[in-house]
């Protein structure tokens, strides 16, 4: 039986630790293409949440039922069942963001980060532990998509969440909004997150190294 | 296994269906409220409007019980609130750069113009091509657009009728905007014009006006 802390630390793994984009480098297709706007960020970080905390409540709840030999088509199955209820939501409830994401939200079937979890995670552990890693997960590619739509929205449009920042007499950036925007601020994302963590590892390596010099001397 | 997979693809099909009615009738009121918006936009002190729809290759009132706008492919006459006739909202689309453009166009027969011009759905590039949305001088250029002999997108500056300026960057997309609506005036033109004796003779200033004016449309069917 899971305690509370064990759930509790499969959810905070997947915020930074372990974040999907910048560490695990997955679901980067939507991560590139609909960053132009920090709204539009988080539409997509929504929607990927209910479909992957969704299909992951759902797969490791019947992970006793499903026969090994079909578990990813059904797997693939919940996903796309999830995933055309939050389209039909969306074009509901906010035709204006759905018009702006596009095709990306039927895409969101393929985005490897779901279906890698499900396979991975969901269908051997138990429903709790399942939903708080899938939140976790969710919540740092979320957080991933964000960030890049606050950089790429301020740079490229001059405004955040629509509001102009600088005034007219801003010229925006407009590549910052273009595809390649989106893979230059990635890529130095990318740069600062190695950068971090090489330098963790390397004060951590000379704490460590430390005291078992002084003990051979 | 079989029965497993069964047993999943009709789960989530039922789910589908389920969400599918639910949200469809949203959806439905969410694009008709959007072109609606549009039409009041292109014709511009319209207040009120009535579809008109292809009947045996011409033009007639399009009447549904709730006043809610057609289906099928329509144009919509525009009233302003003493029952004049404005002019015609048409749809219209076709190839951008990207992909399809579809836009609304307000024109008038009378002055033989268009009048206004609102891309509704396209995916051109961002920051270049999605300018024939937001640059306002590109969209003010269809306020007052002649069409004969059709209209063309010009770089440097506009100095005919129907000419119309080409953003810089966004040329490929201003010259899809004026090919699509020359393209819709060799098909409607005509039409309108067939009908818009019929369609002024619609008061659409209240819908007791509006319905007592059939008598108008039946001239045309």
């Amino acid at each position: 039986m899971p305690s509370p802390k064990d759930s509790y630390e499969e959810m905070v793994k997947g915020l930074w630790r372990e974040n999907p984009v910048f560490i695990q480098l997955l679901g980067l297709c939507p991560a590139l293409a609909v960053t132009n706007s920090a709204i539009n960020a988080l539409a997509m970080g929504a929607a990927t949440t209910f479909v992957l905390v969704g299909s992951s409540l759902l797969v490791s709840s019947m992970r006793n039922l499903i026969p090994k030999q079909v578990r990813i088509t059904t797997f693939i199955i919940v996903i796309a069942t999830f995933v055309t209820v939050a389209d039909f939501t969306l074009q509901a409830l906010a035709p204006v963001v759905h018009k702006e994401l596009g095709a990306f939200i039927a895409l969101i079937v393929v985005n490897c980060l779901i279906l890698g979890r499900q396979e991975a995670f969901a269908s051997r552990n138990s429903t709790r532990v399942a939903v708080a890693d899938a939140a976790g997960m969710a919540g740092g590619f979320a957080l991933a998509l964000f960030m890049l739509g606050c950089i790429r929205e301020i740079l490229g449009s001059g405004s955040l969440f629509g509001f102009s920042l600088f005034g007219p007499n801003f010229e925006p950036w407009v590549i910052m909004i273009l595809p390649p925007g989106g893979f230059l601020t990635l890529g130095l994302l990318l740069g600062i997150f190695a950068f971090v963590k090489e330098r963790r590892l390397q004060a951590a390596q000379a704490t460590a190294d430390s005291p078992a010099e002084r003990r051979a001397a | 296994m079989m029965v497993t997979l069964g047993i999943a693809g009709l789960c989530s099909g039922l789910a589908i269906v389920g969400i599918f009615l639910v949200t469809q009738p949203m959806i439905e009121r969410n694009r008709a409220a959007a072109l609606e918006a549009a039409i009041y936009r292109v014709l511009e002190g319209a207040k009120t409007r009535v579809a008109f729809v292809v009947r045996e290759g011409k033009l007639a009132r399009f009447e549904s019980p709730d006043d809610s706008l057609p289906k099928e492919e329509a144009v919509y006459a525009g009233y302003d609130p003493a029952g004049k006739l404005l002019g015609f909202a048409v749809p219209a689309e076709g190839p951008g750069f990207q992909d399809t453009i579809k836009l609304l166009y307000g024109y008038s027969v009378e002055r033989s113009r268009v009048v206004g011009m609102e891309v509704l759905e396209s995916r051109e590039t961002p920051g270049l091509g999605d300018k024939i949305i937001k640059d306002l001088d590109f969209v003010g250029d269809f306020r007052d657009l002649a069409v004969e002999p059709q209209i063309v997108a010009v770089k440097g500056g506009s100095t005919q009728e129907n000419e119309v300026d080409a953003i810089s960057g966004a040329t490929i997309s201003s010259v899809a905007v004026c090919n699509i609506i020359n393209e819709a005036n060799a098909r409607w033109l005509e039409r309108l014009a067939e009908a818009e004796e019929a369609a002024a003779a619609v008061n659409g200033s209240s819908p007791d006006a509006a319905a007592a004016g059939g008598a108008g449309s039946r001239g045309i069917n």
